[in-house]
């Protein structure tokens, strides 16, 4: 009795953090229950009823049955990769000059980036339904993309901006030593030891623009280039096709699986490193 | 917001800190900084500067303007007294629910990110996949399948139902709490990510530093690690805070009408009533009690790593 109540008090702190991990699981759980869910005649898709459950495979097998689903994932695929692929490019030009250089405008720079991260999506939203209504620019996939990038940038740039820092300066200077050009140095000493903050950066633009909902409502109109979050917003009054919870069980697995492959490739990495040490 | 992300290193190197000297041959090309900035901070200036000013003036335009017969800039300083005598229960109510879901964040994150970085030991990285794995599944879905586990015959009810907490007629969906429950969820992950990067840099050693000074547990907690934690609190709440005030989509689908926030009429008044001026006039009020509030939370709280 001792000995449980010492393990407890030496304990309790993880099993609470566990407990709370498990409370962060509980809707994700629900989705993938319910992805196997057939739903009833005075059922819809979002209701958890445990005597009301009937097991089938269809919204797995004939995830593209539910009309425009996949049409919206394919779309939020091409706004994704095209903000993400903008955003991360302009988004490191900016960290590079931040953090390697010292101009005048600096402490103005950084309040513009940090601007986008303190304001509500809500009021980015209306403010660029406003200006392309102005402007009267077309609502569709230009307005989105423009949108996506203008909130990823930030972001990418924290990111980039906390991997650079880390970097020693004098590399570059030990490289240019080494009759490097300032050209070689960066392509050949820099770049590859900031790649990680790189691609954490992309990574994260990616999921950001992916699951945008807030802002991609405004500035989508009545366009019909409805991104994957929207179909879901759309389907509300109809019903909620049961197949969405098929794909975003697949999102999640799939996801869920590169990054636990990739933590199994540092740790073995890194106890290879160890034993040749 | 450096301190927002823990970053993959975790080296600690203050990220604001300009290089102690520039590389040798750069300093004489001064146009190189600002060639590299152009692109970016010109797509900032055009889409988020301009946009807001511009949501600014549609907030002084004529109220009795139309879509069709276009608004006329009539200098109306009245909307904003028209937006808040309209709406300013939608809008109290959200900053307090945003009050709320901040502090229970704190409170659930704050155990979560000290086992994740002091008692984590080798599961420490796993069970920092585990605080980002919703992400991995739509905001939206997420938010749905809430709605599902606490409808009214969902098992949370039935359960509270059994021991008598509810009535028989009782619910939980189109309730303050739901609503409130939706938003801890959906924005913990931003309160743990931010603490557990300040608690990971906690030295251990200060920690068997003050037990030695004979600091009971609690006394070192409240002396040593909450204050040295303090960036990640500082942090953790801007990032629940500012969208969970805006937020519309878990007021949407688990609220009712009278837990409305003040997303939904910004929502609707754009896009359903088109009463441009009063939106844009609600708009331009929610962002800057919002920048207000940021402003002198983080003065008091007195961190500079956030920025």
């Amino acid at each position: 009795m001792r000995s449980l109540w010492r393990w407890f008090a030496e304990k309790w702190v993880f099993l609470l953090g566990l407990m709370l991990l498990g409370y962060l699981f509980v809707p994700i759980a629900v989705v993938l229950l319910l992805s196997f869910n057939q739903p009833g005649s005075r059922n819809t898709t979002y209701v958890l009823d445990f005597n009301d459950l009937h097991f089938t495979m269809d919204n797995w097998t004939n995830m593209c049955g539910a009309a425009g689903l996949c049409d919206s994932l394919q779309r939020s695929i091409i706004i994704g990769f095209c903000a993400t692929v903008l955003s991360t490019i302009l988004g490191t030009l900016i960290s590079f000059a931040l953090v390697r250089y010292r101009f005048i405008g600096r402490g103005a720079t950084n309040t513009l980036i940090f601007l986008p991260m303190a304001t509500p999506e809500i009021v980015m939203g209306t403010s660029l339904l406003t200006l392309f209504i102005g402007a009267k620019l077309p609502l569709g996939f230009l307005t989105i993309l423009i949108a996506h990038v203008m909130f990823c940038i930030s972001f990418v740039v924290v990111t980039v901006k906390a991997r650079l820092a880390g970097l020693d300066p004098r590399l570059q200077e030990a490289a240019m030593d080494l009759y490097a050009t300032p050209w070689q140095a960066f392509r050949l000493v820099i770049l590859p030891l900031v790649m990680p903050g790189i691609m954490a950066a992309a990574l994260l633009a990616f999921s950001l623009s992916f699951d945008d909902f807030i802002i991609t409502n405004f500035v989508t109109g009545t366009s019909g280039y409805d991104t994957f979050p929207m179909f879901i917003w759309g389907s509300n009054l109809r019903g909620i096709p049961p197949q969405v919870n098929a794909v975003a069980s697949a999102m999640f697995l799939i996801s869920f699986a590169f990054v636990i492959a990739g933590q199994l490739r540092t740790r073995r990495r890194s106890a290879r490193r160890a034993a040749t040490s | 917001m450096a301190a927002l992300l823990p970053t993959a290193g975790g080296t600690g190197a203050p990220v604001d800190a300009p290089p102690a000297s520039p590389p040798a041959g750069m300093r004489a090309r001064r146009w190189v900084p600002y060639a590299l900035l152009a692109p970016g901070l010109l797509w900032l200036i055009a889409f988020f500067i301009v946009p807001v000013w511009q949501l600014f003036a549609a907030s002084l335009w004529d109220p009795n303007g139309s879509v069709e017969t276009g608004y006329a800039m009539t200098w109306s300083w009245s909307n904003y007294a028209t937006a808040w005598d309209m709406f300013h229960v939608q809008f109290l109510r959200s900053l307090w629910y945003a009050l709320i879901t901040t502090v229970v964040c704190v409170l659930l994150a704050y155990p979560l990110a000290y086992a994740i970085a002091v008692k984590g030991g080798r599961w420490k990285n796993l069970m920092l996949v585990g605080v980002i794995a919703p992400f991995f599944t739509s905001y939206l879905v997420r938010t749905y399948s809430w709605k599902a586990i606490l409808a009214d015959t969902g098992p949370v009810v039935e359960f509270l139902k059994w021991i008598h907490v509810l009535g028989p007629d009782g619910r939980l969906l189109a309730t303050e709490f739901a609503v409130i429950a939706g938003l801890v969820y959906n924005f913990l992950p931003f309160m743990v990510l931010p603490l557990y990067a300040s608690l990971e840099k906690l030295d251990v050693r200060l920690l068997e530093a003050a037990r030695d000074l004979y600091h009971g547990p609690v006394r070192s907690f409240l002396r040593v690690t909450l204050p040295l934690s303090m960036p990640g609190v500082v942090a953790g709440t801007l990032l629940c805070f500012i969208p969970a005030t805006g937020d519309y989509v878990n007021a949407q689908l688990l609220g009712g009408p009278n837990t409305q926030m003040i997303g939904s009429v910004i929502q609707s008044r754009f896009l359903v009533v088109n009463d441009y001026p009063i939106a844009s006039a609600l708009s331009v009020m929610l962002m800057a009690t919002i920048l207000v509030l940021v402003t002198i939370y983080v003065s008091t709280a007195g961190t500079e790593e956030v920025v």
